[in-house]
């Protein structure tokens, strides 16, 4: 290889590590030698490899592996411009094409074929499809025949307008000769996870015309999420939401080794008088070392009090769910709803086996007059204290999950102070930017005088405040 | 070089031969491992293959695989070495009254008194070796430290005999199940390979190889309920051992098709919480299962 082009690759791999801690990946100097190591033995011909070796050698945590195949996509492109102009040989058309109504006459081919795909499950023909769709219909701005990137950009939402491929479910599942219920409803399931395929591969592909236009970097900085951990959980979209709850049972079993590996460190339990007598015969029977039982876990009563009022719905639902994940850790779990009344919600949980089943049952199940209006913090204090003020007791942990945005009405911090008061430890975890608590209506820092108030905006703070729950 | 791997696709070949079918990318990081001589640290849920990846590789070149089983309590004397101090009891006793102290201390402090554990048989060894670490997150954050040392010099102090270095670096696989993260040293002194749930494909042909006398369209439909299931939120969800099970379960049963009623009585084979098979029936509309 010619001195010039091993400096030029050089560059390109510094730059991509550089991207890459630039993302929040912390790829060492170490790291970024055994990358070039392995790099230079999978070769740069084969893609998936160098693919695989730079995932083996800077990748050490599952979660930043999609940010990593993001960045991967953008630093090394699958191809430039439109790619490759072959196009598979034309099959006979099997399958029936549905909807698309509102589609351009130019999409119509392109449907077809993608019907085709999506029905073989033909991976390789969906992501040529996925070019072809950016190429044709993603481009917005300047002037769409080329000649300059002057002003033109790439709209993966425009390609998806124009192609529609949810409409074409319907005709799929028409095309499946299936007779029974349950193999249709595989069939329905595959098809959709075809489509959302489809659709990422055109959001992929979007992105690399960008990148191709702009150069990776910037678009690295605009375009990209950042690691599912590090998601504001109140602004997620919704396929970022069921990757999230995805996490939760992972999550809280780490979470329950954790806490139980600092409990056995934790201080000596009483005298084992059985095992030390048996120890000491080593050393002829004299003890030089002593035997502890194990101290008792000290599992708290927890009281959940949860605002689930639509501004911060989806960050209870998120809080409701760790909290019953890890119910094991907890002698009780009670549960409370609220938005302008307070209502109680454990029974959902007691009744259901599946957390999430059970969360969705409380939402149909609460009130409508719970659902009605913005929350009424001052109002809800109160009207806890006088219904369930039996619920909170010296062993109690109380916990508030909210924003404390109280609409400007009287936030009965005193009586919420009496609450913290009676139980043994209380926490409020707010979603809200702690630069935002005490701005417009919200009573973020009345409260946080007689209460310890955290920051939760993200699923890792979230864990790190369960972790050290006590 | 341990095991003289030329290439990732001689690699996924000779994986293969000995029954274990690599995707692409697992051939390519085993290859890099090999030739960086560096370990390969494995993470990613129960039963997708990770501990037989090790046995794999070691099948595949006649080497001699080395087991560590991690738990918590595991120490130094059962992972590195321990004196046999019964023995070397023994010895002083035979030895009689007249010997001297420096005999005695040269006599018992030697080879024929250390009980090696497995990282140091897995040094001292001159044959082709892997040593497997399983379920490193089970040890103690203590052995973590102690590995370090071992995987990042191959080579091991023993105050009374001196230093033991490896003439031969054996190809080191460690596993985990992730229910803790490893810590930051440890991990960028290995490769990291996370492993996931097979492609459709790939675990059909791994349903085919271990499970003969199945038919082809039985392990087509059967890998993509297993695959509708894994889509699902479960409290388990369900490993390719659990597949291959599954397989085995519905040829001992006769079935020749994967339909609602197979499904309904075999269910317990995959799935082993009573929520998630509740969940599994509704979601895929399977009539009375669970229940």
């Amino acid at each position: 290889m010619p001195d010039t082009d091993r400096t030029a690759l050089l560059g390109h791999h510094v730059a991509f590590l550089d991207a890459l801690r630039e993302a929040g990946l912390p790829v060492s100097l170490a790291e970024g030698l055994d990358a070039a190591r392995a790099v230079t033995m999978t070769g740069l011909l084969d893609r998936e490899a160098l693919r695989a070796a730079y995932a083996a050698t800077v990748v050490k945590r599952r979660g930043h592996r999609p940010l990593f195949d993001e960045l991967f996509d953008l630093w090394f492109p699958r191809a430039i411009g439109d790619g490759s102009g072959e196009r598979p040989a034309r099959r006979k058309p099997r399958v029936e094409v549905s909807g698309g109504r509102a589609a351009p006459d130019e999409a119509r081919e392109l449907r077809a074929e993608l019907a085709e795909a999506i029905f073989d499950g033909d991976d390789a023909g969906l992501r040529q499809l996925a070019g072809q769709a950016v190429a044709r219909f993603g481009a917005i701005g300047g002037s769409p025949t080329g000649g300059g990137t002057g002003g033109r950009s790439w709209s993966p939402n425009a390609a998806l307008d124009a192609v529609t491929p949810r409409t074409l479910l319907a005709g799929l599942l028409r095309s499946r000769p299936d007779s029974d219920e349950f193999s249709r409803s595989l069939a329905r399931r595959e098809f959709r996870f075809r489509i959302s395929r489809f659709e990422r591969l055109v959001n992929a592909e979007a992105r690399r015309r960008i990148a191709e236009d702009r150069g990776a970097a910037e678009t690295a900085r605009t375009v990209l999420r950042p690691p599912l951990d590090q998601i504001d959980l109140i602004g997620a979209s919704q396929a970022e939401l069921t990757a999230l709850r995805r996490e939760i049972y992972p999550l809280a079993r780490r979470l329950a080794t954790k806490k139980s590996m600092k409990r056995r460190r934790g201080g000596r339990g009483p005298l084992d008088f059985r095992r030390t007598i048996r120890a000491s015969l080593a050393t002829g029977g004299v003890p030089m070392d002593t035997r502890h039982r194990p101290r008792r876990p000290h599992k708290p009563e927890l009281v959940v009090l949860c605002d689930v009022s639509s501004s911060v719905a989806s960050f209870a639902r998120f809080g409701l769910l760790l909290v019953y994940a890890l119910s094991e850790q907890f002698s009780a779990v009670r549960s409370f709803a609220f938005v302008d009344t307070v209502e109680e919600v454990t029974r959902h949980f007691t009744e259901a086996d599946d957390v999430a089943d059970a969360i969705n049952r409380m939402e149909q199940g609460l009130s409508m007059r719970l659902m009605g209006g913005g929350s009424n913090y001052g109002r809800v204090f109160t009207h806890f204290d006088g219904r369930f003020g039996d619920a909170i007791g010296p062993k109690t942990t109380l916990l508030v999950l909210g924003d404390a945005r109280a609409n400007y009405v009287d936030p009965a911090v005193a009586t919420f102070g009496d609450l913290v008061g009676r139980a043994r430890h209380a926490y409020w975890l707010n979603p809200e930017p702690r630069g935002n608590w005490g701005t417009g209506d919200s009573a973020a820092p009345a409260y946080a005088e007689v209460v310890a108030m955290v920051e939760c905006r993200t699923l890792a703070q979230l864990a790190d405040f369960v972790r050290d729950l006590e | 070089m341990v095991t003289g791997f030329d290439t990732p696709a001689a690699v996924s070949e000779r994986l293969a031969e000995v029954g274990y079918l690599p995707e692409p990318a697992l051939a390519t990081t085993v290859f890099l491992a090999d030739q960086l001589g560096k370990p390969l640290l494995v993470e990613g849920p129960a039963g997708v293959g990770k501990t037989e990846l090790a046995k794999a590789v070691a099948a595949a070149t006649e080497a001699e695989l080395i087991r560590l089983q991690c738990y918590e309590g595991l120490d130094e004397a059962r992972a590195l070495y321990e004196w046999n101090y019964s023995k070397q009891l023994l010895r002083i006793q035979a030895a009689g009254s007249d010997a001297t102290w420096e005999r005695t201390h040269d006599d018992i402090f030697t080879d024929e008194f250390l009980l090696a554990r497995p990282l140091l048989r897995a040094i001292r060894r001159d044959e082709p070796t892997v040593l497997l670490i399983d379920e490193t997150d089970k040890a103690d954050i203590e052995i973590e430290g102690l590995l370090l040392e071992v995987l990042s010099d191959f080579q091991i102090t023993i105050p009374e005999l001196g230093t033991v270095s490896a003439s031969r670096r054996p190809f080191v696989v460690l596993t985990s199940n992730a229910t803790r993260e490893l810590s930051e040293a440890l991990k960028r002194r290995c490769l990291y390979l996370h492993l996931d749930y097979p492609t459709r494909e790939r675990e059909r042909d791994i349903v085919l190889a271990q499970v003969p006398g199945i038919e082809a369209a039985l392990a087509d439909r059967l890998v993509e309920v297993v695959a509708a299931l894994r889509a699902l939120e479960l409290k388990k969800v369900p490993s390719i051992a659990e597949t291959v099970d599954w397989a085995r379960t519905l040829l001992a049963l006769g079935a020749s098709s994967l339909d609602e009623s197979a499904i309904a009585s075999t269910l317990g084979v995959v799935l082993k919480h009573h929520s998630d098979q509740v969940r599994a029936a509704k979601e895929l509309v399977l009539p009375g299962a669970g229940h």
